[in-house]
């Protein structure tokens, strides 16, 4: 809880908002602009981004929509780490100069606006949809609690890209299908009702799927939705050389609570 | 409430990619005891200045402990060389298309064997050279067996510890 105290003088503070800039139909590439922003410490960076775009440069193009760290369009590079512009408050930040870039490895549109699409590929590339030809219930595909928290970790996912962008594997090689697209992958595969394990598989034992993968960690300190991308990429690789899908072992998620 | 054990087999994956990733696991386990070992034994257990051409001979040459040494040696050069290149190799793979990987692959493989070969050949090959270890005798009277790593003779002077 904030004490009425910290409400009333919320460390106000004067940033200096570095911004990548780039406008195809101008630039032959993208530099750097400098504005002077005064903000308040429960302000979000998503804010401070608005107030330049509202009150000092129309021109600034950014992506958002929801503003409240659900639909994943504001994920940028903040102060070097990818994260979403709206979960981020201004009494977080480190130093007084905020620099802002659009997410690494995809092709940057304009400012900080990138293309999603190979990034909506990669996804697309493991079936991210619920494979099972057997013959349906009159009812619901039953699951017990355990067989449901065994994937909760993974169905977590706002594709923002954030985890993807902030992989050095994937900046140097963007065939890689990237942590998001594996994240999204073990959602289905370690679902019980589930049965395109084996398909999906195939498809990441390519050298271009969880092989690339280095451990580096920065898809788990990246996620803005707390997902740990690095234990689920490693679920999936053990799952490659044992076969053995546990439906039930869900280590970090306690069941009933 | 009770959860019910539940999990499928599919069939175990195979695969270039799979396999070297589980070296690079197993290798980098057995690394850490046999290089850790290796520097323990080289730097602690013994003093640098006293490893020479006789030291080295004298380990691989023991009559009861010499394969030992051969084999810890040999194990730790091919293991160290295939789990560097293929750390090289999967760095390359990143910023290599098809065409350069393959040129990248053959590259790593071709020097890890290299490597190995000559490293292997003077390992397990060795045979020592008894004028030039009369020229340059041991520095210390015997050398890892620990049973007899006590205090070194009383003519040998012991160096500061660094």
């Amino acid at each position: 809880m904030l004490s009425q105290a910290e409400l009333i003088d919320p460390q106000a503070r004067t940033l200096t908002v570095r911004i990548k800039r780039y406008n195809p139909e101008v630039d032959e590439k993208p530099h750097w602009e400098e504005y002077k922003v005064e903000a308040d410490g429960h302000d979000r960076v998503l804010d401070v981004i608005q107030k330049v775009k509202w009150e000092q440069d129309d021109t600034l193009s950014l992506r958002r929509s929801c503003a409240h760290g659900v639909c994943g369009s504001d994920a940028m590079r903040i102060n070097g780490s990818n994260g979403l512009a709206c979960k981020i408050l201004v009494k977080n930040l480190r130093s007084d100069t905020l620099t802002l870039e659009p997410i690494l490895g995809l092709p940057v549109l304009k400012d900080l606006i990138v293309d999603m699409k190979p990034f909506f590929d990669h996804y697309k590339s493991v079936m991210p949809f619920l494979v099972n030809d057997e013959q349906p219930p009159t009812a619901e595909r039953l699951q017990s609690p355990a067989e449901r928290a065994r994937f909760d970790e993974s169905t977590k996912c706002i594709l923002c890209a954030c985890c993807t962008t902030a992989c050095p594997p994937f900046w140097g090689d963007r065939k890689y299908v990237g942590p998001a697209a594996i994240v999204n992958a073990h959602r289905f595969i370690f679902d019980s009702r589930d049965r395109g394990a084996a398909e999906r598989l195939e498809i990441l034992n390519d050298a271009e799927g969880v092989w690339r993968c280095r451990t580096v960690f920065n898809c788990t300190s990246a996620c803005p939705r707390d997902i740990k991308v690095t234990q689920t990429i490693s679920e999936v690789k053990r799952l490659l050389m044992t076969g053995n899908i546990d439906l039930d072992t869900a280590p970090s998620v306690v069941i009933g609570n | 409430m009770t959860a019910r054990s539940t999990g499928r087999r599919i069939r175990p994956s195979g695969g270039y990619e799979l396999f070297m990733w589980y070296f690079m696991r197993l290798s980098g386990l057995a690394l850490v005891f046999l290089a850790v070992g290796h520097l323990f034994i080289m730097h602690i257990l013994n003093n640098v200045e006293t490893i020479n051409y006789a030291f080295v001979a004298s380990r691989w040459t023991a009559p009861r402990t010499g394969w030992i040494w051969r084999l810890w040696d040999a194990s730790l050069i091919s293991l160290a060389v295939i789990h560097g290149f293929n750390g090289l190799r999967q760095v390359l793979y990143e910023y290599l298309s098809a065409g350069g990987r393959i040129v990248a692959g053959t590259v790593t493989w071709a020097l890890t064997a290299v490597f190995i070969g000559a490293g292997g050949y003077s390992i397990l090959m060795f045979q020592p050279d008894e004028g030039f270890i009369k020229e340059h005798p041991l520095k210390i009277e015997r050398t890892t067996e620990i049973s007899s790593a006590s205090a070194p003779p009383a003519s040998q002077p012991i160096s500061v510890a660094r």
